[in-house]
């Protein structure tokens, strides 16, 4: 019997669809193992009423570290703070997303607890009372069961994967005061740009619009980014390797090997071929849709639905008729 | 500055996957390898820093067979200075091949540690901070780019919709991501000079994995769907589709 621990991220002050997806996996670990799923959050002051929501998704006990050098995150504060909090709780696993900031900090928590970590899971289960997983490796092209031989067994959730259930139950929230000290960080963010302009990430988005070479020129951007308005909010704008590599979108956008992998419920692909690094990282999304002017491109070997096409024509049209589609809702 | 830069041989990102007979391991018939593409944005990073402060020795490391010394030369013919492969087997738990690499950098001074942010085979994001922690090391993941500024380097990182300047004192790991320069590729010159420049070999320490592979496979295929028309015509239909059938609008 144990229980397991979702760490809950907080941007901004507010805890969000990763930390419900966290909790709901540490619940249903919890239920395997027969405890109960607990909820650490780490913050600023006045995080607790964003995090007590959390109780609804599965979380029995939420335990609140509030300090102003926690605001943000930073690796060295938040690793010591959650390291602290594992050791004095006997969990059987540590449940974190798979973001940026889980990605940086589970394998620091991990080492710290001389555990090992599974990355980016795409599922879940215990056997035996050993945790196993499984995950893609090769960028999706084939996936790994493992299982972890050790406890806590550490592991990162894919965010979109995992269905955060609201059970309606409330959860025991608690505040506590992290013991650290800023003083000794050796790593300090001095500057954050363009992180909190409300734009959502690739990896996170439900929709993804991407667009490739067929775009032919940066200044057509215009077209996705407007078919990315016409469907609302939750778009992401993602883009190929190719025109990554070209300089004309930033790299943080690019999907497939050596850049995000991501699951949406739709993924649009927009003058893109389809080459097989760009397919290992879209190809788990639920629904893909491919507009393409060559009927042969491999992007149509995935894709649920395809337009062969002129983009420049089908494009806006489909920006239209979205918009008169949600007019009607 | 000395800089260490601790690369892996994996399958080349073109490479189709397939999982052999026993289910456990991939195909490697055919299959060409290359140095992780992450890890060759460490390299050319640790070049660029030694061409503009002049000075230092770039040392690559890795754990793997006997193979991986083509990797190493490969980097070597980059322009990196000279090699160590510990030999050893590499598993699916970070820990342990972070272990096994911090055992062998623990006596380092080298002020910068470079990690590519992921290995392009497993996928893990794991081995570069968890080396930083077992050596006690401040570490930035995700970097892109960085300068060093005296006892410290202001890293730029990649983070959701955004980028983020950072700061951290020297000696630091700092795990590399695709930045705006393309790693070099290796000239005539520096292949033939990289077969002189030193390479040496000796077994890695003991890690054992805790990690246990049960099973490996393919992705369920995804069967292609229908082309629902041509040209802007076809767009009411495909936007019907997505309302009525496919339930994504």
């Amino acid at each position: 019997m144990a229980n397991v621990l979702a760490f809950a991220e907080q941007r901004d002050g507010q805890v969000g669809s990763s930390a419900r997806e966290a909790v709901g996996v540490a619940a249903t670990l919890a239920g395997s193992m027969g405890g109960e799923a607990h909820a650490l959050a780490l913050g600023g002051p006045g995080l607790s009423s964003s995090a007590a929501s959390l109780g609804a998704f599965g979380a029995s006990a939420i335990a609140v570290g509030e300090h102003d050098g926690l605001a943000d995150y930073n690796p060295e504060g938040y690793a010591d703070a959650v390291v602290a909090h594992v050791q004095a709780g006997d969990y059987g696993a540590v449940v974190f997303p798979a973001s940026t900031l889980g990605k940086d900090l589970a394998p620091r928590v991990a080492a710290k607890l001389d555990v090992p970590l599974a990355s980016d899971v795409t599922a879940v289960s215990v056997v035996d009372g050993t945790v196993s997983v499984r995950r893609p490796v090769f960028s999706g092209k084939a996936f790994a069961e493992v299982s972890l031989e050790a406890s806590p067994a550490v592991v990162t959730i894919r965010p979109n994967v995992f269905q955060a259930d609201e059970q309606g139950e409330e959860g025991t929230v608690s505040t506590f005061a992290p013991d650290v000290d800023p003083g000794s960080w050796r790593v300090r963010v001095v500057e954050r740009k363009g992180a909190s302009d409300g734009k959502v990430d690739v990896t996170e988005a439900s929709i993804v619009v991407s667009g490739g070479r067929g775009m032919k020129d940066p200044e057509n951007w215009n077209l996705l980014e407007d078919l990315r308005d016409a469907i609302g909010s939750d778009v992401a704008l993602g883009a190929s390797r190719a025109v990554v590599d070209a300089g004309w979108r930033p790299h943080g956008e690019q999907v497939g090997q050596t850049g995000k992998t991501v699951a949406p419920k739709l993924y649009v692909a927009v003058g893109i071929s389809g080459a097989i690094q760009h397919l290992a990282g879209m190809r788990t999304a639920k629904t893909i849709v491919a507009i393409n002017r060559d009927a042969d491109a491999p992007i149509f070997g995935v894709a649920d639905y395809g337009i062969v096409g002129d983009l420049f024509e089908v494009v806006p049209k489909l920006s239209e008729e979205i918009r008169a589609l949600k007019a009607g809702d | 500055m000395n800089v260490i830069v601790c690369v892996k041989r994996v399958p080349d990102t073109e490479a189709r996957i397939r999982v052999d007979g026993s289910g456990h391991a991939i195909e490697k018939a055919g299959i060409k390898y290359d140095m992780s593409p992450y890890d060759a944005f460490a390299v050319e990073a640790a070049l660029r820093l030694k061409e503009s402060s002049g000075a230092g020795e770039i040392t690559l490391l890795t754990l793997g067979d006997s193979s991986a010394q083509e990797t190493l030369r490969k980097g070597l013919a980059m322009g990196a200075d000279k090699a160590v492969l510990l030999t050893g087997e590499v598993s699916l738990d970070g820990l342990a091949t972070a272990k096994v690499l911090a055992e062998d950098l623990r006596g380092s001074d080298a002020p910068l540690m470079l990690f590519g942010i992921k290995a392009a085979d497993d996928d893990q994001s794991q081995v570069g901070p968890m080396v930083a922690v077992l050596l006690d090391r401040p570490c930035v993941t995700g970097v892109s780019t960085f300068e060093v500024d005296g006892d410290k380097a202001v890293c730029h990182r990649e983070v959701e919709g955004g980028t983020e300047v950072v700061e951290v004192d020297l000696p630091a790991v700092l795990c590399m991501t695709k930045g705006p320069t393309e790693p070099r590729l290796a000239a005539l010159k520096g292949i033939m000079a990289a077969k002189r420049k030193p390479l040496e070999e000796k077994p890695a320490a003991e890690s054992p994995s805790r990690v246990r592979l049960t099973a490996l496979e393919e992705p369920p295929a995804r069967s292609a769907g229908r082309i629902v028309g041509e040209g802007a015509d076809a767009v009411p239909e495909l936007v019907r589709l997505l309302r009525e059938e496919a339930n994504a609008l």
